[in-house]
């Protein structure tokens, strides 16, 4: 890209981000918003549909009541005001990815409305307010086939597959996050990261954003230091990852600084993340903007969640993530920071399950943020795709503290769990992994060592102990690391110095 | 047996059940008459009469025909959707469009036992109240070729009436089975809305429309009405209540006996001050039926709605609000027609151009109207504005039925059948056409039309209007006025053919 950019400290200088997010979740409910289609991903284009989620003539929506109890949830999850009386609306445009000629979504009177959920960035918390959250159905998908770009434009035909469209779909709005200065874009990424990990908590979404069932559009916009008004926004369409997220901020704020540098005017519009870059590009312009014609659904009755019944729901919540990090900080004794490198080395939940096998918290640490986290950087994924489970972690833990295996060993039989030859136990029996015991086999070693060394014997039975470490190195070749080193250490004083 | 298209439903159960006919029978007599009439007439949009015979001979095989509805042949408006069976609405746009699924209602009937006929003209999308707008060419009405059947369901009133069809569905937004009932001299009802299945009726204004039975006498009607009314999980606005007894209520009332009811005549629906626009001799034979009623024992009243005559503006504000949203989805894209795809234009220029050819005026008009008063900026005072004219109306109806009458009664139309083509060219006349049925749709509440007599060698017809969910007194009163004047209305057009 070639639009001119500012470097970013040096946007702060003389100017305040203000962001906002609108994030889109699918839900993971078993059929569509308003009809029975099944709801499964990859499945062959245009098999999941109907009359009603095709928009054919004649048809009529049903509400999903699973969705409507998923986005209340999400709402008591975010300290929302969940509404009495909400009503689903009819959002006119004509697009060939919706078929009814309308989007069915809710427009002034959502189910959520007024929560927040807060952030941590480097140790400073940061509030960001929810303004609403509301139910609404997703689109098809459209494939452009032939031009260059896969964008519509350009291309030669377009095929569109519908077994998306009426995938119900919860939007989270928040307000305008004024005050997060430099660290706005961090703040932003933080903020998904918290609400994928709630929802991934409630067991409401898969929320994989590379699967598109969270995708967020990001507002942002910047003002002199010190205005009160706040600038012209970009919204920065369907980033599809955390670090996408930062990024988008990020270039935003360089990219709009410029202009405003050079006495220019940040149009409002929409514009496009290129992953590959971190670059931005203008999409629809807002100024143009189409009118909705929002209006009430007449098709569906308007939904009144019983008081009742929204407690039961509240009662229900699950412990939510910030609770939990809390608790297990406090459990496992650790400070802010290393709970920190904890989360978002993504190892938390390993941790617990493994600490709930039986390791201790320490040990289950050291293990993923150490020899795990080397590994899934090694080979590239992610912690959790290591085929590894806490179990077996928990398991490689206990047999070094009952001496079966040293540390050294015990990254052997790790070698062996990964490559697919079973639970650590069973691969330090089959490799014969354990650490030798003081055995005659040892005592051979340790006997063949001091006699093939007269001269290093010679030095320590005259005082130089220290050389007694070059005869420990030699059995402990001689054992292939198998031998305990103390027990070495022990039995060479003995035969060398003892007696 | 005598002409077996005379008959109403009731004496072709009766005949079907004793064995002295057979539904492939009554079909085929109904299969000749369309071929004799309809080319004159243009009832019918679409008949497929092996079919209908085929259907008719599985029943006859299955020895169930005269047991309910099994046997007797229906007609649709085309606005329902039929599995297989080309589905048009009237529009241009959905030409060749063969439905994958059936309507709810159409599935009754086919569980029932039916035999569908074929689909009926109708107003393009059920705009209208002549059956004039329909893109396939307008329906004659049997009383007089040269006038208008009534609309949107003209083309089921025409056939009903001419004896093309026993009975007939249509639908109602504003008045279009009630008007066409009333000038071709049929029994036509709105049930309240929610109380039939909306599922597979191509929606013009979905918080008006509703589907309801045509037919030559009201127990005839009344006998549609419980074979496709009833809850729908499919339909979110359906109400899960059980189907008044409608059948009973027109057996009773036929009885003659009225005595404790209580009757209100709308005084701004053609009364004291109220009369411009209404033919005299519509407001004569509706104050002789209202004598019937008084004769039959009950108690009337004049009553005062005074928000009925803001019924029309709002009306035409809704409606078209919703149907600007309804018809979004024909684009082309998946069914019906799809205009300029040669690949020199893009999918805006293809959606436009399938939309500019493939809605006729009145749809376009509608669309723009609706579109216009969604706008930001105009919601409030259009939109905003007639959905409280529409609480207004509900109110008055609420206080007279709370307070003062068990029904209230009023002209269907204000006028006998005009000519076709008089008032083409000048919507608003058109519109006029809807005053007395407007207040009841838009209060959802049930009312139905009756015969009541003829002006100027025309049918007139009663509305009666009632309470959400009482639909049963409807037909009471109506089989009352029916048996005070002695015998089906189209049996005079029937004598006058002969």
């Amino acid at each position: 890209m070639s639009e001119p950019l500012v470097e970013f400290d040096d946007v702060l200088t003389r100017y305040e981000p203000v962001i906002g997010l609108e994030t889109h979740v699918e839900l993971g409910t078993e059929s569509k918003m308003f009809c029975g289609c099944a709801t499964t991903f990859g499945a062959e284009p245009n098999t999941q549909t109907c009359p009603v989620c095709l928009g054919l003539p004649g048809s009529l929506p049903v509400a999903n009541a699973a969705a409507v109890e998923s986005t209340i949830r999400i709402g008591l999850a975010l300290g929302c005001r969940i509404a009495s009386w909400s009503r689903f609306a009819r959002k006119n445009y004509f697009y060939p990815d919706i078929p009814k000629g309308f989007q069915t979504s809710q427009y002034d009177e959502p189910l959520c409305t007024a929560g927040h959920l807060d952030v941590e960035v480097d140790g400073e918390t940061y509030r960001v307010e929810i303004e609403r959250v509301h139910l609404e159905e997703d689109t098809g998908k459209n494939l452009h086939v032939g031009g260059a770009t896969g964008r519509i434009h350009g291309a030669d035909h377009s095929l569109v597959d519908f077994n998306r469209a009426g995938i119900p779909l919860v939007e989270i709005v928040t307000r305008p996050v004024p005050g997060a200065g430099a660290k706005a874009p961090e703040v932003a990424r933080a903020y998904v990261t918290e609400l994928r990990e709630i929802i991934q908590t409630l067991g409401a979404s898969d929320v994989r954003m590379e699967q598109g069932s969270l995708r967020c559009d990001v507002n942002t916009s910047l003002a002199p230091t010190g205005s009160l008004e706040w600038g012209t926004r970009t919204e920065t369409k369907n980033v599809n990852s955390l670090r996408s997220v930062e990024r988008a901020v990020r270039y935003e704020m360089r990219r709009q600084a410029a202009v405003l540098d050079a006495g220019g005017r940040v149009l409002q519009e929409t514009r496009h993340l290129h992953e590959d870059t971190g670059s931005t590009s203008p999409g629809r312009s807002k100024e143009e903007a189409t009118d909705y014609r929002y209006f009430p659904e007449p098709d569906l009755v308007p939904l009144a969640p019983d008081a009742e019944w929204v407690e039961k729901l509240a009662a229900g919540l699950p412990e939510l993530p910030a609770a939990r990090r809390t608790r297990l900080q406090q459990e496992w004794g650790l400070s802010a920071t290393e709970m920190t490198w904890l989360v978002n080395a993504g190892a938390l939940g390993l941790v617990e399950r493994t600490v709930a096998a039986g390791a201790s918290p320490a040990d289950a640490r050291k293990w993923w943020l150490g020899e795990l986290a080397r590994r899934s950087n090694d080979a590239g994924v992610e912690l959790t795709e290591l085929a590894v489970t806490p179990a077996q972690v928990a398991e490689l833990t206990a047999l070094v503290a009952e001496g079966t295996v040293n540390d050294k060993l015990a990254r052997q039989a790790l070698d062996g769990v990964l490559a697919g030859e079973g639970d650590p136990r069973a691969v330090v029996q089959a490799r014969g992994l354990a650490v030798m015991g003081e055995s005659d086999e040892l005592g051979a070693a340790v006997d063949a060592a001091i006699a093939g060394a007269p001269d290093v014997v010679a030095k320590v039975r005259g005082g130089k102990v220290q050389a007694l470490g070059a005869l420990v190195g030699a059995v402990m070749r001689t054992t292939r690391g198998q031998a305990d080193a103390a027990t070495v250490k022990r039995m060479l004083e003995e035969r060398v110095l003892g007696g | 047996m005598s002409d077996l298209t005379a008959l109403s439903v009731v004496e072709l159960q009766q005949a079907l059940s004793a064995g002295e006919t057979t539904s492939v029978e009554v079909t085929r007599a109904h299969l000749d008459r369309i071929a004799a009439e309809d080319g004159a007439l243009g009832a019918y949009l679409h008949v497929d009469g092996e079919a209908a015979l085929r259907r008719a001979g599985e029943i006859d095989a299955a020895g169930t025909a005269g047991t309910g509805l099994a046997g007797i042949p229906v007609a649709l408006k085309d606005v329902f959707v039929t599995e297989g069976v080309p589905t048009t609405s009237g529009s241009r746009i959905l030409e060749g469009w063969r439905p994958p699924y059936d309507a709810t209602v159409a599935r009754r009937l086919k569980d029932a036992g039916t035999v569908l006929l074929g689909k009926t003209n109708m107003d393009e999308f059920a705009m209208g109240s002549s059956t004039e707008n329909s893109a396939y060419g307008p329906t004659r009405n049997p009383w007089d070729h040269d006038r208008i059947p009534g609309g949107s369901s003209g083309g089921s009133s025409a056939a009903v009436a001419g004896r093309l069809a026993p009975f007939a569905l249509g639908t109602d937004t504003g008045g279009s089975i009630r008007q066409p009932a009333a000038v071709t001299g049929l029994v036509g009802h709105k049930p309240t809305y929610g109380s039939v299945s909306r599922y597979g009726l191509i929606a013009f204004s979905s918080s008006l429309d509703q589907a309801g039975p045509m037919a030559r006498t009201v127990l005839d009607a009344a006998l549609l009405h419980e074979a496709i009314g009833g809850h729908d999980p499919r339909d979110s606005t359906s109400i899960d209540a059980p189907v008044p007894t409608v059948v009973e209520a027109a057996r009773r009332g036929a009885g003659g006996d009225l005595a404790g009811l209580r009757v209100g005549v709308v005084r701004e629906l053609g009364g004291d001050g109220a009369r411009e626009g209404y033919d005299a001799g519509v407001l004569e034979r509706v104050a002789e039926a209202v004598a019937l009623l008084e004769g039959a024992g009950a108690e009337v009243r004049e009553v005062s709605c005074p928000s009925f005559g803001l019924a029309l503006p709002a009306y035409y504000l809704i409606a078209p609000s919703e149907a600007s949203s309804n018809l979004a989805r024909f684009e082309g894209m998946r069914f019906g027609i799809r205009v300029g795809d040669d690949g020199t234009r893009d999918i805006d220029e293809v959606m436009a151009l399938t939309r500019e050819q493939g809605f006729g005026p009145e749809v376009k008009r509608r669309i723009i109207l609706g579109t216009y008063a969604l706008s930001a900026g105009y919601y409030d005072a259009y939109y905003g504005q007639a959905q409280k004219v529409r609480t207004l109306i509900d109110r008055d109806f609420t206080a007279a039925f709370d307070d003062d009458v068990d029904v209230l009664v009023s002209p269907t139309s204000p006028t006998v059948a005009w000519p076709i083509g008089a008032r083409v060219d000048d919507p608003l006349a058109m519109y006029a056409a809807d005053l007395c049925t407007l207040p009841a749709s838009l209060a959802g509440v049930p009312a139905i039309s009756v015969p009541c007599g003829l002006s100027e060698g025309l049918p007139v017809g009663l509305q009666v209007m009632a309470p959400a969910l009482a639909d049963d007194r409807c037909y009471r009163v109506a089989a009352a006025v029916e048996a005070a004047l002695g015998a089906p209305l189209t049996d005079r057009l029937a004598e006058r053919a002969a």
